[in-house]
């Protein structure tokens, strides 16, 4: 069993906390000049996404979480799981829907995706900062009205709802910020 | 290009006015009639402070000397032997401080004022604080606080007399995680408290003295015997930082093997490494230390005060990671 001490902590740290794996956000390592050390930490559990404050005494251990962050293609959902493979290895792996999450509206197939493995085993899902999707749903376009910068809902072929200019159609291929959801503008083909 | 970096990491500001300051806290000394002195920075004893590390250093020869964590004991010696009103600007050492206010090796200024008792060197540190940092940041009037008051207002319980299982009640209800490791030990509960809850919010935009602390935290102050006894020591903080520890000192030798003692009783009990008790200071307080009040203060923080700094790199030439 790997641990780390207080001393090593740092950002980007993966440890277990109560059983769950975490990563350290921030370490702050206070010390009245006369007194007991301590590290002050805020922690994001990996699984439920939390930050919360913990206060360690310097000097005390933790155990380490074994957690891999690998960069994957996504493949194809089966209605259970969905999956991706390593593309320098071929190697696939499945992620069932607490792991996916709300990415899950982002997910186009062969996009590269960021896989946070523990034990072997996907965690979590984040798709890339961008994704261009097609315009499978929306209401009639209105050209010439591009000035106006009105917009409208428009379904995507991943079923993702965003706003768009009122001019873009079905078909049209969007651009779309993922940490946002907001429409960034329309792809060149 | 090789590998190392060899720039300093240090603010050019920094490194400009870490000269200027220095030069105006001698100048306050000189109009004082206080003596600048130099100590060792090696001893064949180390702090029994169960919360300083010290660093060893062998020489080829010898036995093991450590690098000083403070000046303080071979100062007192000084002052046993008649120096009169002294003081010392030097490098320090801690093992195993590292963060944005620590660095294992810094700088301290440490004197000593014959006559004074805490209350009175807190003004006298107010004055050359104010006359070290004009002209680069204004200070208000100085506040003046007693323990007991910051902790009633900042930690909502009474240090004095509260259990460790109410002080511990109280920093929970102030948001802080309490460690399950300290529920039961008053002293490090209060210094969490005081690094997390006091003071951050302690000497904005002035002087912050918290005094008269509770006997537990006592370290070398004298003890005022009262009908609740409080240890005559004070801290300074400035921006959320503390700057400096002062005692109207403890000078009965008794007294002072008594808590040296204890330490390496505690020391033992947390499993750290028995240190060699520094025999010659002992002797010094035996001979007589005269009555006197004394601080030292890191003149690396109160640089990262005037110069705005967040981390105690931004104010040394190389920190810990370029040396």
């Amino acid at each position: 069993m790997a641990t780390y001490s207080t001393n090593e902590f740092k950002s980007g740290l993966k440890i277990l906390m109560d059983g769950d794996p975490c990563t350290i956000v921030e370490n702050e390592f206070v010390k009245p000049g006369k007194g007991q050390a301590f590290n002050r930490v805020k922690i994001r559990n990996l699984k439920t996404g939390r930050v919360v404050d913990k206060t360690f005494k310097s000097g005390e251990t933790v155990e380490a979480a074994d957690i891999l962050e690998t960069e994957m293609q996504y493949l194809y959902e089966d209605g259970e799981f969905w999956h991706f493979m390593v593309a320098d290895t071929f190697e696939q792996y499945a992620a069932d829907a607490k792991a996916v999450g709300d990415c899950a509206k982002w997910l186009k197939e062969q996009d590269m995706c960021q896989i946070t493995l523990w034990n072997n085993t996907p965690i979590l899902v984040a798709p890339p900062n961008f994704v261009e999707l097609e315009i499978t749903e929306t209401d009639p376009g209105v050209r010439g009205d591009t000035a106006q910068g009105g917009v409208k809902p428009a379904t995507l072929s991943t079923g993702a709802v965003v706003r768009v200019p009122l001019f873009l159609e079905i078909g049209d291929v969007v651009r779309v910020d993922t940490r946002s959801g907001e429409y960034v503008s329309r792809a060149k083909d | 290009m090789t590998e190392f970096d060899w720039r300093p990491g240090v603010l050019p500001e920094a490194l400009r006015v870490r000269g200027e300051m220095l030069r105006r806290i001698r100048r306050y000394f000189e109009k004082q009639r206080v003596l600048e002195v130099e100590t060792p920075a090696l001893s064949r004893a180390a702090t029994t402070d169960p919360h300083i590390g010290s660093i060893a250093a062998t020489p080829r020869n010898g036995p093991v000397r450590y690098l000083q964590a403070s000046p303080e004991l071979a100062m007192k010696r000084l002052l046993a032997a008649g120096s009169g009103d002294i003081y010392q600007i030097c490098r320090v050492f801690r093992d195993d401080e590292s963060g944005a206010l620590h660095n294992p090796e810094f700088t301290m200024l440490e004197y000593y004022r014959l006559g004074l008792d805490h209350l009175a060197l807190m003004r006298d540190l107010s004055a050359l604080l104010t006359e070290a940092t004009a002209g680069w940041i204004g200070l208000g009037e100085p506040e003046y606080l007693t323990y007991s008051e910051v902790f009633s207002e900042h930690v909502g319980c009474d240090p004095l007399r509260d259990s460790a299982e109410l002080l511990a009640l109280a920093m929970s209800r102030r948001g802080l995680d309490v460690p399950d490791s300290i529920r039961d030990d008053r002293d490090a509960l209060m210094d969490l408290a005081m690094a997390a809850l006091v003071s951050p919010t302690m000497g904005s935009g002035r002087l912050s003295f918290v005094y008269d602390f509770p006997p537990e935290q006592a370290a070398l102050a004298n003890i005022r015997r009262a009908e609740t006894p409080v240890a005559e020591r004070f801290e300074v903080f400035l921006s959320g930082a503390e700057l400096a520890n002062g005692f109207h000192e403890l000078v009965d030798a008794g007294e002072q093997r008594g808590r040296f003692a204890a330490e390496l009783g505690r020391r033992r009990h947390l499993g750290l490494p028995a240190v060699p008790v520094d025999e010659r200071f002992l002797a010094a307080l035996e001979a007589g230390v005269p009555a006197c009040s004394g601080v030292a203060v890191g003149l690396d923080r109160l640089l990262m005060c005037i110069t705005g700094a967040d981390h105690i790199d931004q104010v040394l030439a190389f920190g810990w990671t370029r040396i």
